[in-house]
């Protein structure tokens, strides 16, 4: 199957738990063949749903989930080429690592010579070769990763589901296997879809991001076009940090427009969605793309963090704004300006986006 | 000396004591039995003489038979009730009749023996007179069995409620059908709790009295009904080579299952 | 997740027919016996009678007239002021030693529990026969007195209601220390030192910190002993002579010697109802603490 084609596809996916809880709320996504899919989103955000919904862990209340082009909706687990990554591993404690890694071919009644080679390359490809005899509680949180990596591709399926697997790991451990994740679907070919709520994680290995909340996907784009043009407050917020500017379209000009503030401060905006001079919106605004020294716009220092390589300012402009702005310190490492100092600033053109709500 | 903060003073001492009375009549009876004088109380010296009696008497063995009977098909039956109800009460959330089964088996524990022995007596008579329902040593192991399943439930309910359910999850995940699943994974992982439960219905059939006693008629006479038919007869030093048997096998079981089900290092 | 309601119910099923064929129905049978009357022959006659309860409190005259008879109530007092004093006294005994082992390091935790737990399952008929040993005359004490000069019998203690009151705390000690160890060995030892960073002495740390934290623990304890000590059979039958009666003693004296299946049933009715109160109670001082509301 050529690249581009949908290997998931969901359809108006509702989930309701008994109790009323309200999971998903007819979401619909198609994940492409031989991509790298984040689901991203808070706790809470049906993220980890869907991906249940995918395995067959849990069914849907209403929609169809089709893989490569088949409902497998209500299929038992069992029934899907689909495999999970779990979050804590699950690992058999009762078995080696080569009983685990082979425990998804035995299943399907593979011939014995068959699983030995399917589990040595799986063991290989995530560098345990050496540790099939072990027991899982004699490994290492990263080493148990790969064992769980490797168990769920030994069986070949189309699809890879990967629940938050690096959250149980240490910061360093989390760093280096992003790459090595990544490097993995990419020998493998095969596509990954992976949940989790550190944005770092799906903006550093994703190839596109769904970002989640409340039971709906909020926006879908590579990492590139989720940080630099959030549709909305949620996800401006969500993804990085953003200052949130409300005011009026005081003109529109193509793709762009000054946006005036009650107080009469004019910002220039890029369009999203279909507005109209006068409407009231909201700019979301990255701190670190503010220039400070020159400009027209005119502010005082009231807060200056020092962060190591950038300083973290938040400015007053008027009485009504006050801007977050983050500036790479020059080689001294000193912060330019104080707390009391007055600064000039300027906000390029196509820094700001409006926001669609 | 200052101690440390939570330290009380004679804590040590009280302990010791503690275990001194908890010990000491156990020693008393075991070392009786090895005595060998007629007169039970006055010690005369080391023998294993009783034993041998005691073996000779007959009517001992046939207890003894009765017992380990009753105690293996009882608890055969109350693991496997208990396994079944505890995957569903443990697994099954949104069960409606879940509050209700978990009453139902733990009644055994709340009503007093000697009320469950008398109720049950009286059950007995009754199916025999009206329908002619006696199954001699089966009304015993039935009556054994009803007490038995909350001993085997309670370890085989706590090692399920603390199985990851994502492992069974992993297991369906990677193709293995729902009895492939169960067969594979939560057989295996259910074993310690299934093992301890065993050796405490065991322990708990071979133990029991006052059930056993209510119910038993000729033929049907227990180990501990026997070794209360002979203690009624009068205190012979039989009677506590008897008893010591009983404490050894006990202990042995215990002290097995102790080291069975101690969480391994690794 | 994946099975039926009705497989559910399959599940449950065995445990569901043994118990309750086996257990439950006879209890309901019971019930329904003591209202019946006796039979000469050891059986009831069908009919609706209060006659076994009223027998508990009255005797009845030549002339059908009712006189009040106490040995029954006296048989309940003694039952329930013997099941509270142990109940009390294990607690007293016990709480000491569940607070010294859960403070002590892992291994010996493991050993002592071990040491409480093997006679928790010992036949309590032969725990209990072994006190004979000791408390008669010419016991195990008793020959120690007349090495140093003491008369035969200065130490008799059997067939009294001290004796029947050692059997019981012996016997269920171990149901005391069980659950107040569960709930000191989960308690943070950490809590104590903040106790007495904030200026609380050893008394107050233990009256504030220890005791409230063991509560759980001392419920659950105290329903362990009460129960089973209540309904008690075998201490009052070996140590008590069968003539210091409680309640268990009077219920198996009328299956097994008097035969009146009503009055027996009307006792146990009674027993039961004093076990229903004890857990009302129990599950009373449970509320908001995190026990099973159930029981064990």
């Amino acid at each position: 199957m050529a690249a581009g084609q949908s290997a998931v596809e969901a359809r108006g996916i509702s989930k309701v738990f008994p109790g009323g809880v309200k999971a998903l709320d007819d979401v619909s996504v198609t994940i492409r063949e031989n991509e790298f899919f984040t689901l991203l989103g808070p706790s809470g955000c049906g993220k980890t749903t869907l991906l249940r919904l995918i395995a067959g862990f849990e069914f849907p209340s209403a929609g169809e989930i089709l893989l490569h082009g088949l409902d497998i909706a209500h299929l038992p687990p069992d029934r899907r080429p689909v495999n999970t990554v779990f979050q804590h591993y699950a690992l058999f404690p009762h078995m080696t690592v080569a009983e685990n890694v082979g425990f998804g071919l035995r299943m399907q009644g593979r011939p014995k010579g068959e699983i030995d080679r399917a589990v040595d390359q799986a063991l290989a490809l995530v560098k345990m070769a050496d540790y099939g005899a072990r027991r899982p509680s004699q490994l290492s949180g990263g080493q148990q990763q790969r064992v769980a990596f490797a168990r769920a591709i030994a069986p070949r399926p189309q699809v890879l589901l990967l629940d938050e697997p690096l959250s149980a790991l240490d910061l360093k451990l989390r760093q280096a296997m992003r790459g090595e994740l990544k490097t993995l679907q990419r020998e493998t070919g095969i596509t990954f879809i992976f949940v989790t709520h550190d944005q770092e994680e799906a903006l550093t290995m994703s190839d596109r991001i769904a970002v989640m909340s409340a039971g709906k996907i909020q926006q879908i784009g590579a990492p590139l076009d989720i940080y630099e043009s959030p549709v909305n407050h949620f996800v401006a917020d969500f993804i990085g940090d953003s200052n949130f500017i409300e005011g009026a379209i005081d003109t529109i000009k193509g793709d762009a427009a000054v946006v005036k503030t009650p107080d009469g401060i004019a910002i220039a905006a890029r369009m999203n969605g279909p507005h109209k001079a006068g409407d009231r919106i909201a700019v979301a605004l990255r701190p670190e793309k503010i220039l400070l020294g020159a400009g027209k716009l005119k502010g005082e220092v009231r807060e200056a963090v020092y962060l190591g390589t950038s300083t973290s300012y938040v400015i007053a402009l008027g009485r009504a704004v006050t801007l977050s702005v983050r500036e790479a310190n020059d080689l001294s490492g000193k912060a330019r300006f104080a707390v009391g100092d007055t600064v000039k600033l300027d906000i390029p053109a196509g820094a700001a986006r409006m926001l669609a709500d | 000396m200052r101690q440390p903060v939570g330290h009380y003073p004679g804590l040590r001492l009280w302990t010791a004591l503690f275990f001194f009375f908890l010990y000491a009549p156990m020693v008393v009876l075991v070392a009786y039995s090895f005595n060998v004088n007629k007169l039970a109380m006055i010690w005369g010296g080391f023998s294993t003489r009783w034993y041998v009696k005691l073996f000779t008497t007959g009517g001992i063995g046939e207890a003894a038979m009765n017992s380990l009977l009753v105690a293996v098909i009882a608890t055969c039956f109350a693991v496997a009730i208990a396994i079944a109800a505890a995957l569903v009460l443990v697994r099954e959330a949104g069960f409606r009749g879940a509050g209700l089964s978990n009453a139902l088996i733990s009644m055994p524990l709340i009503v007093p023996e000697i009320v469950t022995a008398v109720a049950t007596l009286m059950f007995f008579v009754m199916l025999k007179n009206w329908i002619g329902f006696d199954l001699g040593l089966g009304n015993i192991i039935i009556a054994h069995c009803v007490f038995c399943i909350p001993f085997a439930f309670m370890p085989i309910r706590a090692r399920l409620q603390d199985m990851d359910l994502a492992l069974e999850q992993a297991a369906r995940d990677l193709y293995a059908d729902a009895w492939k699943a169960f067969r594979f994974v939560t057989l295996p992982l259910l074993m310690p709790g299934v093992v301890a439960g065993a050796m405490l219905a065991f322990v708990i059939s071979l133990d029991d009295f006052i059930i056993t006693q209510m119910i038993s008629g000729p033929g049907t006479t227990t180990l501990p009904v026997y070794i209360y038919s002979m203690i009624r007869n009068g205190i012979t030093p039989e009677v506590n080579a008897a008893s010591t048997i009983l404490i050894a096998v006990s202990t042995a079981l215990v002290t097995v299952y102790w080291y069975v089900s101690r969480p391994k290092k690794t | 997740m994946l099975r039926s309601t009705t497989s559910n119910w399959f599940g449950v099923a065995p445990a569901w027919l043994v118990i309750g064929i086996f257990g439950l129905l006879p209890m309901f049978i019971m019930l329904a016996i003591s209202f019946m009357v006796q039979d000469p022959y050891g059986g009831v006659e069908w009919g609706f009678s209060t006659e076994a309860y009223v027998q508990f409190l009255f005797e009845r005259d030549l002339d059908d007239s009712l006189i009040l008879n106490t040995i029954y109530v006296n048989i309940v007092a003694r039952s329930i002021g013997l099941a509270a004093m142990t109940t009390i006294l294990c607690l007293i005994i016990g709480l000491p030693v569940a607070y010294f082992i859960a403070r002590q390091p892992e291994d010996k935790r493991n050993l002592y529990m071990l040491l409480i737990t093997i006679p928790f399952w010992t036949n309590l008929l032969i725990r209990t026969y072994a006190w004979i040993l000791i408390l008669t005359r010419n016991g195990v004490v008793d020959a120690r007195l007349q090495w140093f000069g003491f008369e035969p019998g200065t130490f008799d203690l059997l067939y009294t209601n001290t004796a029947i009151f050692i059997g019981l705390v012996y016997s269920y000690l171990p149901f005391m220390v069980l659950p107040l160890y569960a709930s000191l060995e989960k308690m943070d030892f950490r809590l104590i030192e903040a106790a007495s960073d904030l200026y609380a002495s050893k008394w107050q740390a233990a009256r504030h910190v220890i005791i409230p934290l063991a509560r759980p623990g001392i419920v659950a304890g105290s329903l362990l002993v009460f129960i089973p000590s209540i309904g008690a059979f075998i201490a009052p039958e070996l140590l008590g002579g069968g003539k210091r009666m409680m309640l268990g003693s009077l219920i198996y004296f009328q299956f097994a010697t008097a035969r009146n299946w009503p009055f027996g049933a009307a006792v146990s009715i009674l027993l039961m109802a004093f076990v229903m109160i004890a857990l009302l109670v129990y599950a009373r001082a449970a509320k908001g603490q995190g026990l099973p509301a159930g029981g064990h």
